[in-house]
């Protein structure tokens, strides 16, 4: 190079440019004209880059919760406008915004990430959107900041890994090292893990996120600190990464991986033999054994050719649950206050069997303890080994003012 | 200290992949004087081709030869093609024109490869740690990694320095004008550099292949840490890449292991935890800004070598 600014543009311009292009890459394509009488949901969730695997397990479990529900909630027509997040906070207040204010929907459902839905809450609360989160669980979201118009079908964070640590003293697990993501997810599922895990915690990371890819400086300070058992989190395709680079260390046979949402239905054909082994609490398997549950899994497996994962599972069960919530106020969706009790009373069949609300609208709910398992024809699934939590209530509940 | 040398090794690991990668974009930015920003893109080609041929040849090191073979064919068909309209034209519509290739490559590799990902697994035995020095252990694929890296850097240098394509290479880099006007074929040469850059890429995508990821869009992200690379390095220094890349390598390795200890003396274990990883990763921003500041041509700039 000759001149001497031209670094500084090509730096400029390759960072402005690479961090532009999933933004460009994935342009909604809805605009379906809106119908009287037409029950408009907005769907947040991602469907661009890797992530975009959670996104499209979330839709097609709606897409089938609808087919099921003959595509219509309480008698009437659904129209669903699907945006992507993109994993980022600004984006999906944005879309949010975008979503109550110009399209003007009756409904908001999704929301992968903690970050995305607590920066998202604002919006929400403000224009008492009726929503149901499917996914994320922030603690806010459970405590100080509970709304009567937002709902969770899916759990607070804290609940699934202190659901690893009670299974963690139950192995005789003394010592661990907790690592996941610097985001708020991350933070509260370690906080999770240490709200019942009784041994000592000998060293934890948080990394950066979602960006980071390679743990090789983390898994060596694991190894470094000798502990019982590591206790992970990352979710989607960093699990994927996590789990393997832990067993190309070598680490596997010397101190074993304890999980939260990092092994699912997604990542499990891809993960193969290396996630065999591998303990992981969740709120949801595919092998429980209720109608609705086996229903769920055998037409997806029908429909989609693959299998679905909790977080499909958690927003399958939106649908009846809105389905029950627009039959209760008899379609008239602007008693808001109406829509809001016979959401509360939660009178559904869930895929997990019973389901209820705590006062703060986050579900009391089961907690098992799940295996992957190598099939005789050479596939591989996940499978409940046992109930590690019943009904379990999260922490925060306390907190939220709602009684 | 066996676990400084531990982290030290996977700062020259991380370092070694960026060269890869940092390699070819300044042999391209610096002979052909293109802004690549497709370079990713091969990068992605490079991990899925691997992906593809180890799965159906049933071997990663066949699957790995198939996949640089056909990486290589791809980069000189997409300079064939696509990049050539672009010589001599300003920066901005390089990044223009190879902007659009990225967003292209995406959706090919969507529609070829489905959207959801693949697996490039490794042979069992790669699955484990080897004891280099008593004491230490460290993962064996990593250990390759590094290996066939610096033998790649090697193998570099000689093509460079010892052959007449380096020779030809060396004098493109400094004045391209003349080396036409003295009857050699600059349209072959570009050619078969962008072959040679792409290669390099491939050979980087599929060698994190295994311990990363095999997805549409891997390439951009690392694309950012090779540019970063390049302008401290001295664009169109392979050298200069060279050590660039074991400095940056080391900065956000050693940054992300021992940052949270040096924090949490003077902060709370959270506030530590949460600032860390924010830290290491300024730090290597930090230095290219301070290597523009300072040294704007880069530490080895490509002039004097």
């Amino acid at each position: 190079m000759r001149a001497t600014m031209r670094p500084w543009i090509l730096g400029g311009a390759a960072l402005a440019v690479v961090a532009g292009a999933a933004g460009i890459e994935q342009v909604a394509a809805q605009g379906m004209m809106a119908a009287q009488k037409t029950i408009k949901i907005g769907f947040i969730s991602t469907f661009s880059g890797p992530a975009a695997a959670i996104g499209n397990d979330m839709r097609n479990s709606f897409e089938l919760g609808l087919d099921h529900a003959g595509r219509k909630l309480g008698g009437l027509p659904v129209q669903v406008i699907y945006e992507d997040d993109q994993i980022k906070p600004d984006v999906g207040v944005q879309k949010t915004q975008k979503l109550i204010q110009s399209d003007k929907v009756d409904f908001i459902v999704g929301y992968i990430w903690s970050n995305v839905m607590v920066a998202s809450l604002k919006p929400l609360i403000d224009s008492k959107t009726v929503t149901l989160v499917t996914n994320a669980g922030a603690s806010e979201l459970a405590g100080a900041m509970c709304s009567p118009y937002v709902f969770s079908t899916s759990w607070q964070n804290d609940q699934t890994p202190a659901a690893i640590g009670t299974y963690m003293n139950q192995k005789g697990v003394k010592s661990a090292f907790l690592m996941g993501p610097n985001y708020i997810a991350g933070k509260d599922m370690l906080n999770g893990v240490q709200s019942t895990f009784k041994g000592k915690i000998v060293g934890q990371e948080l990394t950066r996120w979602p960006d980071q890819l390679d743990f090789s400086a983390e898994l060596s300070k694991a190894r470094a600190a000798h502990p019982d058992a590591i206790f992970a989190f990352y979710p989607g395709g960093a699990g994927i990464q996590f789990v393997t680079q832990y067993a190309q260390s070598g680490l596997k046979g010397q101190i074993p991986l304890y999980t939260a949402f990092t092994i699912d239905d997604l990542s499990l054909p891809r993960l193969k033999d290396l996630a065999v082994g591998v303990p992981g609490a969740q709120n949801w398997v595919n092998d429980l054994p209720n109608e609705t549950n086996k229903k769920f899994v055998a037409d997806y497996r029908a429909k989609y050719k693959t299998s679905p994962s909790f977080y499909g599972a958690d927003t399958y069960d939106a649908v009846p649950l809105l389905d029950s919530a627009v039959r209760a106020v008899h379609g008239n969706i602007a008693d808001k206050e109406g829509l809001r009790k016979a959401i509360e009373r939660a009178n559904f069949k869930s895929v997990r069997g019973d389901f209820k609300f705590g006062n703060n609208h986050i579900p009391i709910q089961n907690f098992y303890l799940q295996d992957a398992a190598k099939n005789s024809d050479g596939s591989y699934s996940l499978h409940t080994v046992s109930l590690i939590v019943k009904n379990d209530q999260d922490k925060f509940h306390d907190k939220c003012p709602m009684k | 200290m066996l676990y400084f040398i531990e982290q030290c090794l996977n700062g020259v690991q991380l370092g070694m992949l960026l060269f890869l990668l940092a390699a070819g974009l300044t042999l391209i930015f610096g002979i052909m004087d293109l802004v690549n920003l497709a370079h990713g893109s091969l990068y992605m080609l490079g991990a899925y081709f691997a992906a593809t041929f180890a799965a159906f040849t049933d071997s990663f090191v066949l699957g790995a030869l198939l996949a640089l073979v056909a990486t290589a064919i791809c980069g000189m068909v997409l300079e064939v093609i696509a990049i050539r309209p672009l010589y001599g034209r300003p920066h901005l519509d390089h990044v223009l024109g190879t902007f659009g290739l990225l967003l292209f490559f995406n959706e090919l590799v969507r529609l070829v490869w489905g959207p959801a990902g693949m697996t490039l697994s490794l042979p069992s035995e790669m699955l484990t740690a080897v004891q280099i020095i008593p004491g230490l252990y460290y993962p064996l694929y990593r250990l390759v990694i590094i290996l066939v890296a610096l033998a790649v850097a090697a193998l570099l240098y000689v093509v460079v320095m010892r052959t007449r394509l380096g020779m030809l290479i060396r004098a493109g880099a400094s004045n391209r004008e003349m080396v036409g006007a003295l009857g050699v074929n600059i349209k072959l040469l570009y050619t078969l550099v962008f072959g040679l850059g792409a290669t390099l890429a491939g050979f980087a995508g599929l060698m994190q292949a295994p311990i990363l990821t095999v997805q549409i869009g891997m390439g951009e992200n690392i694309l950012i840490l090779a540019f970063v690379v390049i302008i401290i390095g001295g664009i169109g220094s392979i050298r200069g890449a060279f050590v660039a890349a074991l400095i940056v390598g080391l900065i956000d390795t050693l940054g992300r292991a021992f940052l949270p200890d040096v924090l949490h003396s003077m902060l709370s274990v959270d506030a530590a935890l949460t600032l860390a990883p924010a830290i290491s990763s300024m730090s290597i921003y930090m230095l290219m800004a301070a290597v523009l500041v300072f040294r704007p041509e880069g530490l080895f700039p490509a002039a004097s070598r």
